[in-house]
C-alpha cells in the first residue's frame, strides 16, 4: 500500500506510532460532512443505529442542502449529519462536534467554524485537488499551510483506499469510489471500538438486489476498519459505555416517524380508520411516505394535487368517521386556512401536522425554525380558535400527536401540531410502549336508536361543548353541515345577529375549555428563582441541558417547556410570576414572547435565532447568565433591536 | 369503519328527500328545476337514503345541499370535489355527489376537477353551468361567450371561454354528459346514467340564470327551436336531428359535416353511429356549436375503466397478503429494527 496515513497535531511533532491508549468518554459528538451525493446521511444513520444497539442514548441532527445533487464540491452542496452519543441521557444533537469527519475541502470549510480548537477533524485527503480548493474558495490547500493548526488533524487517502479495497470485485470506477462513505463508517467504528456486523448485516438487506454493490460496501466497511488498526490512525481509541434507559424494547426514530405512529396508535385505540391526505412538501413529505408504507384496510393515504385539496379530502374524510389527518409545513399551511377555517365551523376532528421550517414563502425548505406559531393560531378568517399543540423532541412527537388526536376527537375540533424540522429529522432512541400505556379514546357516533322521539340536532353539545358526530350511512341522522353560520342548534343557515355572536362565543369557549384536560406544567429546578427559561417544541433539548447546567454552576434558574399552545395551561401565569424573570429562546424574532406578555401581562425576555439552525445550549446558558448577571444589558439589547411588540 | 347495515325501509319517494330548509333561489332560476328532477332520481337510484352525500362549494348552485334531505356539506370555493373524494376514498359504500357551478368547478376548483376526473374517482358531479358568476351579482365566468360585457367587463369580456364537456373528456373522465335544465325528462335520464356509473362521471346542465344572464341559452333551449339546434347523443345510433330527423351528422375527413337525408339520399342505416366508448369521437363531437352546428346532449363519453375505490381496495388486498406478522399496534410500533435494554 503506497497510501500515507498522518496525523498532525499542532503542539507535537508527527505522532510516532505508539501504544494506543483506550479512554471511557461520559459523551462525543460527530459530524459526518462531505458532498450532497457523498452519502453522508447514509453513513451517519449506520453509526446512529451502532450506538443505540449497544445501548448509549443519543441524538442526531442532519442537515442538508434543499438541492437534491447541489454541483459537487461546492459550498452549497454540503451534507452533514451530527451525533451526540453518551453514557448518559442525552437532550440534544450536541452544540459542537468533538470530530469533523470531511470528505472534501468544501465540507471542511462550511463546518470548521463549529468544531472547537483541539477538536479532531479527519478529512478525505485524496478530495483536495486543485479543482476541489477552487470550488471550496481556498487559495492554499489547508492541510498543508499550517492553518488547521489548532485542532488535531487526521489525513486518510479515502479515495485511494477505497478504490484498492473494493478492486477485487470490478466494479466501474464511480460506482467503486461510491464505497468511500462505508470505508469512512469502518475508521469512525474502529475509533469507537464498535462492531462491525449489524452493519454488514444491513447493507445485505439494502443492497441484496446488487450483490457486487453490497459486497464491495462490506470491502470497503471492513477496510476502513482494519486500516485504522494496522495503520494506527488514531492514538486513542474510546469507549463511551452504555446508557441507563429504562428497560423495554426500542427503536431508533426521528420526529415524522414518530408522528406517523402516534396517528397509527390514535386510530387503533379510537378504533377508527386513518385517513393522511397530504401534498409533498419538505420537510413533512416523510410521513406520507412511511404511512403509505403501512397500507392496510384501517390505514389510508391519499396524495392530493394540491395542499388545498390535501385538507378538503381530509375534511369528507372526518366528515365519514375517520381519523382524518393532514400534514405538510408553512407554504402549505398558508394555502390550507380557509379550509382550517371550515373544519372549525363545522366542527369536525381533523388533526393538522405542521413540520415547520425556515420562512417566509418558500425560505429555507431543509431547515429549521419555529416562526408559525402566530400563524398557525392566528392566520384565518374571523374569530377561528383552534388547539395548537408542540413537540419537544423527536420521540415526543409520538406522544404529542397522538394527544391531538385525541382532543381533536373528543371535542370535535381541529388540532394543529406543531413540529419543526430538526424534531423530523433528528433521531433518538424510543421505547415502543404497549398499548395499554396509551390514554384510552373513546368514540361515540350519534346513533339512530338515541333519536327515536326526538329530531337529530347537529350542533347540540355535550358537557365539553362538543357537537355529536353523525356519519353518513346512519339512517335518519341525515343532515346538512357546511361554512355558512349556523343556528345554534339544529344547524341550519342562520344570519341572525344574536346566535352569531353566540355561535362565535361557544366556539371559542370549546376550545378555551380543553385547557382543563392538560397536566399541570412541569418545571425543573427551584419553585422560585432569578429566572425561569421558558421554551416550547423543538428548543426543549437545549432548554433542559442549559437548565441543568446552569443550576449545576450554582445559579437561580429553573427551566420549563409549553407543549400547549392555544389554549395555554391554566396554572402558566401563576408559575410565570414565581420568578423574577422569564427568558424565551425561541427559533422566531420573539412569537411565544408576544403571547405570554398578552396572557399574563409580564415582560419576558427574548433569545430570538432565526439563523435556520437550532439554537445551542451554550446560547441559552450565555444568556441566562447575562440577563441574571447583569439585566440592564439585557434591557439595552432589547431595545436596540426594536423588539417585536 | 364497517359498512353501516343500511335498513330497508319502505319505498321512498320524492318527498323523502326534500329538506325542510326553504329554498333562496330566485323565482324561475334554472335550479329549481335540476333539484326537482335529483329528488326525483334519488328514490330510484337503488342506494339507501343515508348512504347518499351531497357535497357543494359555493355559489348559487351550490346551496343545493341544504335542500336535499341526505347527509350534505357546503364546503368552501371551488373545493366540493376534495370533500367528496376524501370522503369516498374512506367510505367506499357511499353514493357520493357533487353539485358546482362553472366558476366554482371551473375557476377556482379547475385543478380539482381535472384531476377527480383522471383518477376516476368514484363520485357524480353535477355543473350547473348559466356562463355567468350569479351569487357575486354578475361578472363573466370561464364558459361566458368572449364579447360578453358584465359589470367586470364593460367592454366585453376578452377572454376566450371554455367548454366543460370538451375540458371533461380531456381530463380523462369515464362518462361525460350534457343536459338543459327545462328539458326535464332528458335531465333525469342522465341522473340515472350517471348514478349507475362505477367511476367518475361529470354532467354539464345549460341552466338559466334569470337575473344575471337571463335567456343565454333560450337560443338552443327554447321548444321551438330545440329540434333544431340541439343535437340529442343516442348511443350507437346515428347523429339525427330536426323535427323530422331530416338531418344527420356524419363525419367525412376527419371533419363533421351536416347531411340533408331527403338531397343526400342517405340511408340512416348507412350513417355513422355515434359511440360513446371512443374520448376521440367525443372530443370531435363536443367541438360542435350553435351556429354552424347543433349543439350536442347526451352522453359524450361511457368508459369502462377501474375506478379510484376499486384500485384501492386492489392494493390494500395486496399489501394485506404481503404484511408480515400479526397485525396488532406494537408490532406495528416495532417495526423491524429494535433492540432491547434489559
Amino acid at each position: 500500500m503506497s497510501s500515507r496515513v498522518d496525523v498532525q497535531n499542532s503542539a507535537e511533532e508527527k505522532l510516532q506510532t505508539a501504544d494506543r491508549i483506550s479512554q471511557d468518554l461520559d459523551r462525543v459528538t460527530i459530524r459526518f460532512a462531505g458532498d450532497s451525493g457523498d452519502g453522508m446521511q447514509l453513513t451517519g444513520m449506520r453509526f446512529t443505529e451502532s450506538a443505540a444497539q449497544i445501548g448509549n442514548d443519543l441524538a442526531t441532527f442532519p442537515d442538508y442542502p434543499a438541492e437534491i445533487r447541489a454541483p459537487a464540491g461546492t459550498l452549497p452542496g454540503v451534507s452533514g449529519f451530527q451525533i451526540q452519543f453518551s453514557t448518559n441521557e442525552v437532550y440534544t444533537p450536541g452544540d459542537e462536534p468533538d470530530v469533523l469527519v470531511a470528505m472534501n475541502p468544501a465540507a471542511l470549510k462550511s463546518n470548521l467554524g463549529d468544531l472547537p480548537h483541539g477538536g479532531t477533524i479527519m478529512v478525505n485527503e485524496d478530495a483536495f485537488t486543485a479543482n476541489y480548493l477552487r470550488l471550496a474558495g481556498y487559495d492554499e490547500n489547508p492541510l498543508d499551510d499550517g492553518s488547521l493548526n489548532e485542532w488535531r488533524l487526521i489525513r486518510v487517502p479515502i479515495t485511494r483506499l477505497t478504490l484498492a479495497a473494493v478492486e477485487e470485485v470490478g466494479l466501474k470506477k464511480s460506482l467503486a469510489e461510491r464505497c468511500k462513505n462505508f470505508f469512512t463508517l469502518g475508521l469512525v467504528f474502529f475509533l469507537y471500538q464498535r462492531d462491525t456486523d449489524q452493519t454488514k448485516k444491513w447493507i445485505d438487506n439494502k443492497f441484496g438486489f446488487n450483490l457486487d454493490v453490497a459486497r464491495a460496501n462490506k470491502l470497503a466497511l471492513q477496510a476502513g476498519y482494519n486500516i485504522a488498526d494496522t495503520l494506527e490512525v488514531f492514538q486513542t481509541l474510546y469507549r463511551i459505555p452504555k446508557a441507563e434507559l429504562s428497560p423495554g424494547l426500542y427503536r431508533g426514530i426521528n420526529g415524522n416517524l414518530a408522528v406517523s405512529l402516534g396517528l397509527v396508535a390514535a386510530a387503533r385505540k379510537a378504533g377508527l380508520d386513518l385517513f393522511y391526505g397530504s401534498y409533498p412538501i419538505t420537510p413533512a413529505s416523510e410521513i406520507l411516505h412511511e404511512l403509505s408504507g403501512m397500507l392496510s384496510d384501517g390505514i389510508k393515504t391519499f396524495q392530493a394535487e394540491d395542499e388545498i385539496a390535501a385538507i378538503g379530502a381530509t375534511i369528507g374524510a372526518a366528515f365519514g368517521g375517520a381519523l382524518a389527518v393532514t400534514g405538510t409545513s408553512g407554504p402549505g399551511i398558508a394555502l390550507k386556512s380557509e379550509a382550517m377555517g371550515l373544519a372549525t365551523m363545522v366542527e369536525l376532528p381533523l388533526v393538522i401536522i405542521n413540520v415547520q421550517r425556515g420562512g417566509p414563502s418558500t425560505g429555507l425548505p431543509t431547515k429549521t425554525e419555529q416562526a408559525d406559531l402566530l400563524q398557525v393560531l392566528y392566520g384565518r378568517n374571523g374569530e377561528s380558535p383552534i388547539p395548537v399543540l408542540a413537540a419537544t423532541t423527536p420521540a415526543d412527537c409520538f406522544n404529542m400527536t397522538y394527544e391531538a388526536s385525541r382532543l381533536a376527537l373528543k371535542y370535535m375540533t381541529p388540532v394543529v401540531l406543531l413540529t419543526d424540522g430538526y424534531l423530523a429529522n433528528g433521531t433518538e432512541p424510543w421505547r415502543i410502549p404497549n398499548e395499554d400505556e396509551l390514554p384510552e379514546i373513546n368514540i361515540k357516533f350519534a346513533k339512530s336508536e338515541d333519536y327515536q322521539d326526538r329530531r337529530f340536532a347537529p350542533y347540540e353539545r355535550d358537557e365539553n361543548l362538543s357537537r355529536p358526530w353523525a356519519i353518513p350511512g346512519t339512517p335518519g341522522l341525515e343532515h346538512r353541515v357546511g361554512g355558512l353560520e349556523k343556528d345554534l342548534l339544529m344547524g341550519r343557515v342562520s344570519y341572525d345577529p344574536d346566535n352569531h355572536q353566540q355561535m362565535v362565543e361557544t366556539r371559542a369557549a370549546k376550545i378555551a375549555g380543553m385547557a382543563k384536560d392538560f397536566p399541570p406544567l412541569e418545571v425543573n429546578g427551584p419553585d422560585n428563582a432569578d429566572l425561569l427559561i421558558l421554551g416550547w417544541g423543538g428548543t426543549t433539548g437545549a432548554i433542559t441541558s442549559a437548565g441543568e447546567q446552569l443550576r449545576a454552576k450554582g445559579y437561580s434558574v429553573a427551566n420549563c417547556t409549553l407543549r400547549y399552545l392555544n389554549p395555554l395551561p391554566n396554572d402558566l401565569c401563576e408559575v410565570l410570576e414565581r420568578y423574577k424573570q422569564v427568558l424565551i429562546p425561541e427559533l422566531n424574532l420573539g412569537q411565544l414572547k408576544l403571547l405570554i406578555r398578552a396572557h399574563c401581562l409580564i415582560d419576558p425576555i427574548g433569545l430570538n435565532k432565526v439563523t435556520g439552525k437550532p439554537i445551542k445550549i451554550q446560547e441559552v446558558v450565555d444568556k441566562a447568565i447575562t440577563v441574571v448577571e447583569r439585566p440592564e444589558s439585557v434591557d439595552e439589547q432589547e431595545t436596540d433591536k426594536g423588539a417585536q411588540p | 369503519m364497517t359498512a353501516t347495515q343500511a335498513v330497508q325501509k319502505p319505498e321512498l319517494t320524492r318527498k323523502d328527500f326534500v329538506s325542510d330548509a326553504e329554498v333562496r333561489w330566485c323565482p324561475g332560476c334554472g335550479d329549481f328545476s335540476i333539484l326537482a328532477q335529483v329528488q326525483k332520481c334519488m328514490p330510484k337510484i337503488g342506494v339507501p337514503r343515508e348512504n347518499i352525500v351531497f357535497i357543494s362549494g359555493i355559489g348559487c348552485s351550490s346551496r343545493f345541499p341544504y335542500y336535499m334531505d341526505t347527509y350534505g356539506f357546503h364546503s368552501i370555493h371551488g373545493r366540493a370535489m376534495t370533500l367528496a373524494s376524501g370522503l369516498k376514498a374512506s367510505r367506499p359504500e357511499l353514493s357520493v355527489w357533487v353539485i358546482t357551478g362553472d366558476g366554482d368547478g371551473l375557476s377556482i376548483g379547475g385543478n380539482h376537477f381535472l384531476h377527480t376526473l383522471r383518477r376516476n374517482m368514484d363520485i357524480n358531479i353535477i355543473m350547473f353551468n348559466n356562463r355567468i358568476y350569479g351569487l357575486t351579482k354578475g361578472q363573466y365566468s370561464p364558459t361566458s361567450e368572449q364579447g360578453k360585457r358584465t359589470k367586470s367587463s364593460p367592454m366585453g369580456s376578452i377572454s376566450y371561454p371554455i367548454n366543460p364537456v370538451r375540458a371533461a373528456i380531456a381530463s380523462e373522465a369515464t362518462w361525460v354528459g350534457r343536459s338543459v335544465d327545462i328539458d326535464t325528462k332528458h335531465l333525469s335520464s342522465m341522473i340515472m346514467a350517471m348514478a349507475s356509473h362505477s367511476g367518475a362521471s361529470f354532467l354539464e346542465v345549460y341552466q338559466d340564470c334569470k337575473i344575471f344572464n337571463a335567456g343565454a341559452f333560450s337560443h338552443l333551449t327554447d321548444k321551438t327551436v330545440r329540434d333544431d339546434r340541439l343535437l340529442y347523443l343516442e348511443p350507437d345510433q346515428p347523429m339525427l336531428f330536426g323535427k323530422e330527423k331530416q338531418y344527420a351528422i356524419d363525419i367525412k375527413t376527419h371533419r363533421p359535416m351536416i347531411l340533408d337525408m331527403e338531397r343526400s339520399r342517405m340511408d340512416s342505416k348507412d350513417l355513422m353511429k355515434y359511440d360513446a366508448s371512443d374520448p376521440t369521437l367525443a372530443y370531435m363531437i363536443s367541438n360542435l356549436d350553435y351556429p354552424k352546428f347543433p349543439v350536442p346532449v347526451g352522453v359524450f363519453v361511457d368508459i369502462e375503466r377501474a375506478s379510484y375505490s376499486d384500485l384501492l381496495e386492489g392494493i390494500t388486498n395486496e399489501a394485506k397478503e404481503k404484511a408480515e406478522g400479526p397485525d396488532d399496534l406494537r408490532t406495528l410500533l416495532a417495526g423491524n429494527n429494535t433492540w432491547s435494554i434489559e
